[in-house]
Formats: structure tokens, sequence, C-alpha cells
């Protein structure tokens, strides 16, 4: 027999999810408006403004770069955050505890104090050139996601695993990328996946370290929306809605979900 | 070709805190030496400076003529298994016992006839498909086993590889250990907490406190004859009492304890008797009885053991578990001498 629900509880649950969804239904149903200008309910249905999408270049040339930061600044911090995961871990008796916050700290400093930083230390500072200072920041944006996700699923790995296939004769670096990569190899892809995903989305970080002639899909958004006020903004979210809910499925249908909360 | 091993005063820190001092051992070609004590004692310290990861702040290692202290561990040859079987779950169980010989560039066809002719010799033939996590923790442990013979090492080692099964499969798996072991003749380290284990399976034991080796003998001597307090204790000599000579006539030497305790004991039955010494008794080698030659005590609470009656008994030199035969129990407090068998009993010298 089904427990009954107090109707209050259904109430206010169903309030928390209108709270949370409306505003995507707002903006999903603005996407296919008739009109020159943002309005919800859509007047008139049209796939018009998702061609505009692909007919301003601006949008084109961001997307792309958008998705090379995302993946390389992403790769650039497995390859940082993943020796560092493993030596946390591995060497946790020996290391100072403080060393795994460290590497969270890019969390806690809000954005926008830590993208003004990043531009008067790499982009003023070292003068770097505007798509290696986007690559940093974006690297050490999601670096705190790279060493948190795979320390978790280090955390299960049992390193005498590790101690076995060197006692039979494998070198260190050899035990690493054979027996250690391979047993922590969701927790490599959640990693990525999340960090992939903020890169994306970032706009503190990158509104900072922009500059002439680049810049990122979300800074475009806003950059547009400044100037026109028109259905397309409502559609280019749409799209980004799409590829995350794509990613995530994704992950559902190989990993299960459960397992980015892990 | 077997090869001994020896450890040469080997000292080894954990940060500033030393954890062996100056420890030396030596297992002979084709021995298995255990190494047995409680937590913390040193053992799995000393196995894993053997094993190369960790280093030792002085000493030697070496194994045969060749010197390992320096060599990093993936090159010292060492066959090792362990407590959690330590399995690799991505690889199948034939994969498992492959791994070794494929690190020794041996052929893919070659290695897995002889992975397959392992895994047969310990009774897992036919799973060689299936991966760790399918599994119990018998074949787990088999597996591990076949992983390190496979590569057929000079010197095994064995890190409580029993202490995660239960207790009939444990005796099972040390006796097959062992024939194993036998027939390869293979020089062999291991550690254990389990005295019956480290007893039943070696040749010789070395029973290890606070980082250094108090005994190192064969069972039968251990048992017997313990070299000290500690290792008295620790086989199982309830009762130490501290005696001092005050009279010899002949092989009878009469001594005398604390509280005035005084008990006549013939170096025919005990051995040399040193002026200072300690009387090592199991509760089983001290026999209540009404009357006799030995220590007078008044009993306490008696527990019924099966094979005997056990009292809690005080006397003047302390409080002491003595066996009384189950024909005649007796009343607590009710006064009584506890009677030394010298088989069942060990003098020690005092430490200084």
């Amino acid at each position: 027999m089904a427990r009954s629900v107090h109707p209050a509880l259904i109430a206010f649950t169903a309030c928390v999810f209108l709270f949370l969804l409306a505003p995507l239904v707002i903006i999903i149903g603005s996407a296919f408006s008739d009109t020159s200008y943002l309005t919800f309910p859509p007047q008139g249905l049209t796939l018009h403004w998702f061609w505009n999408i692909f007919e301003i270049e601006a949008f084109r040339t961001t997307a792309i770069t958008s998705l090379e930061l995302a993946l390389l600044g992403t790769a650039l911090s497995l390859l940082i955050g993943i020796p560092a995961a493993y030596a946390i871990s591995r060497y946790r008796v020996e290391l100072p505890s403080w060393l795994s916050t460290l590497f969270v700290l890019p969390i806690l400093v809000p954005e926008i104090v830590f993208g003004f930083s990043l531009m008067k230390s790499v982009t003023i500072g070292l003068g770097l050139p505007i798509f290696p200072s986007l690559l940093i920041g974006h690297a050490l944006l999601v670096l705190p996601y790279s060493v948190r996700v795979v320390s978790a699923s280090l955390a299960s790995f049992d390193f005498s695993i590790e101690e076995a296939a060197i006692s039979l004769g494998c070198p260190p670096l050899k035990t690493f990328l054979t027996v250690v990569l391979p047993n922590i190899r969701a927790g490599v892809i959640a990693a990525f996946i999340l960090a992939f995903i903020t890169s994306i989305n970032d706009v503190s970080v990158s509104v900072f370290l922009t500059g002439p002639g680049i810049s990122t899909l979300p800074i475009q958004i806003l950059a547009h929306m400044e100037q026109f006020f028109d259905p397309t903004i409502a559609s280019v979210s749409v799209l980004l809605m799409l590829v995350t809910v794509a990613v995530m499925a994704v992950v559902e249908a190989t990993l299960g979900l459960t397992f980015l909360t892990k | 070709m077997t090869v001994s091993l020896t450890i040469q005063s080997i000292s080894a820190h954990y940060g500033k805190t030393p954890v062996l001092q100056d420890l030396s051992l030596s297992v002979a070609a084709g021995e298995l030496v255990s190494l047995l004590g409680s937590s913390g004692c040193g053992k799995t310290t000393t196995l894993r400076l053997v094993a190369g990861f960790l280093q030792p702040t002085s000493g030697a290692i070496r194994l045969g003529d060749r010197d390992l202290t320096t060599l990093p561990a993936h090159a010292r040859d060492i066959g090792l298994v362990f407590q959690n079987y330590a399995l690799f779950p991505h690889l199948t169980v034939l994969e498992n016992v492959a791994f070794g010989l494929k690190q020794r560039r041996i052929a893919a066809q070659e290695r897995r006839q002889k992975a397959a002719a392992m895994l047969e010799r310990v009774g897992l033939s036919g799973l060689g498909d299936r991966l760790p996590a399918a599994l119990s923790g018998g074949q787990k442990q088999r597996v591990a086993l076949a992983r390190a013979l496979v590569i057929e090492p000079p010197l095994l080692m064995f890190d409580e590889p029993l202490s995660n099964l239960d207790a009939k499969l444990r005796i099972d798996m040390r006796v097959e250990i062992r024939q194993l072991q036998r027939v390869n003749g293979t020089t062999s380290l291991y550690v254990t907490h389990d005295q019956e284990e480290a007893f039943s399976i070696s040749d010789r034991v070395a029973i290890m406190n606070a980082g250094r080796i108090m005994q190192l003998d064969t069972p039968e001597v251990l048992y017997r004859k313990p070299a000290n307090a500690f290792v008295a204790r620790f086989v199982g000599f309830e009762n130490l009492l501290s005696l001092r000579t005050i009279a010899r006539d002949g092989a009878l030497v009469t001594a005398e304890g604390a509280g005035g305790a005084k008990i006549t004991l013939s170096q025919d039955d005990f051995g040399l008797i040193p002026d200072d010494f300690i009387l090592g008794c199991r509760a089983d080698g001290l026999s209540v009885q009404q009357e006799g030659n030995g220590l007078p005590a008044v009993l306490g609470t008696r527990t019924y053991l099966g094979r005997a009656y056990q009292y809690q008994c005080t006397t003047p030199a302390g409080d002491i578990v003595a066996n009384g035969a189950l024909s005649e129990p007796m009343a607590a407090g009710s006064a009584a001498v506890l009677v030394p068998a010298p088989e069942q009993c060990c003098i020690l010298t005092p430490e200084l």
C-alpha cells in the first residue's frame, strides 16, 4: 500500500520544481517566437532564430574558441590534477593535510576576484597573448574538479594492487599507466565531464581574459544581448542546454549518473 | 636454484619514530621463516624493506649474492602475497597470473600456457576467464599465490595472507602454501600475528617486539624453551615468578620469591638453575593439589575447561593461574599447593 504524503509537502515540492524549471520553459518558448524581441508566451512559431545563430559569424568563432578552451583546459587540468590527486592519496600520511585543500581554493575564491587576479598576473604581468591566458585561466578554474573527483575515485583504490604490480617487475610509471589508471577510469571521465561543462559555461573568469578578436560563447551571448534583444539569445541558450543534456545522457547511458555524486 | 636471504642490522624510521632497530635475520635456502608478533612490532615493516617499498636508514639486505639494499622494488624479483589479495580488478584471472611473465617479456603463447598450468596447480583450472570480483576469498588468495609463484622467484614473501579467510579455509590454505613451498623449495618469509599459523607452517619463527627479534628458533624450541620473559608470555607461560636461590643441596635448589614464598626444585628435572631466575609455568604446568612439594596458595574462582578445572590462586608471590584434576574439584577459599611439572615449565634468566 502506498504511504500517504502530506498535501502541503506535494505543494511545496511542486513550487520548488516550478521555480527551477519555469525560467527554462520561458527561454525555450521565447526561442521559437516569431517576433524581433524576446517575449513569452511566444507569438507565432519559427526556427528563424536558430538559423540566425549560424548566420552570425561571432557565434561560430566564439563557439569554436569555447570548445577549444574547454577541451584543452580540461586536458591541461587533468594533466596536473591526476598526478596531484595520486600524490595526495598515495602519500596521505607523508604529505601535509592542507595540500588537498590548496587544490580546492580556486572554488572558494569568488570567481570575479579569481578572474581579475588572473588578468593582473597572467595577461598584464606575464604579457601573455589572449588565448594562452584564457587557457591558463580555464585550466585553473576547473583544476579543483579534476583533483577532487579523481581523488574520490583514488580513495577506494587499494594501493597494494600497485605494489603487487611493482613486485612482479613492472616499473612505477608503467604500473601507473597500466594498473592504476584503468582502475580510476570512471573518476577521470567524471572529472573530464564536470570540468568540461564548468569551462564551457564560464563567464566571470573569461570576461577578464578575453580581448580584441578572441571571445568565448557565453561572453558573446552577453555582448549580443547588449545590442540586440532578440530571440537569438534564447535559441543559443536552448542549444547549450541540449549539449549539456546530451553529455549527461551519454554519462547516464555509459556509467550511470550516480557516480558523479559518489 | 635456491638462495638464502640475509638481513644485516637494518634500522628503519617512520619520520623520526624508529620502527626497526638494528635487526638481523637470515633465512637459509629453501627455508620458511615466519615473523610473528602483534601489530606495530615491525614485522610488516621488515617485509616491506625486503620488498623495496621502504628504504632502511642503515644496514643491508642480500638475496643470494645479489645486494638488494639499493635496488628498486620492481627489479628485486620477489614473489609477494598480500593480505587483501591485491589482484588486478580490471584483468581476468589468467591475465592476473600472467602479469609477471608479461613484464619478463615472455611470449604470449608461453605466458598463457604457464599461467594456465599454475592455475591448475592451485586448483583453479577453468576459472581463467573470470574477473577477480567473481571469486570467493579463498579462490582470490589462490590466484594471488599462483601469480607470485609463476614468476619462479628466488624469494617468496607472505604478508598475513590468511587473515581475511574463515577459520577452516585458513587451515586448508596454510597446508597448501606449505606444500607448494616445500615442493618448489622456495626461500620464504612469512608475516603473521597468529601463533598457531606461524608454528604450523614454519621451519623457524622469529618472535618480534618493538622492532626487535626477541627469539628466532624452531617452533618446538620456542614453545618449550623460551629465551626470555616476553617470548615465554607470548607462547603461553601465564605465570612468571621471580625467584632467588637461598639454599643448594646437591641437585635440589630451594628458592624464595616475593612475600617469602618458598619452593624446592630439582636441577635433574628443571636443568641448571642460576641464583636469580624466573620460573615460567603454564596453567597446566602447575597442578593444584591438596598437599605436596609446591607453592602454598589460596584458591579463588574456579572455571571448567573441559580437560581440567582452572583456579585463580592467591599466593604470597602474587596471583597465579593453575589447573587441577577434574576428579577432585576444590572449593574457593580452600588452601592448596601448586606443584610445578617440569615439562610445562621453564627457567629464565632475568633481563638486566
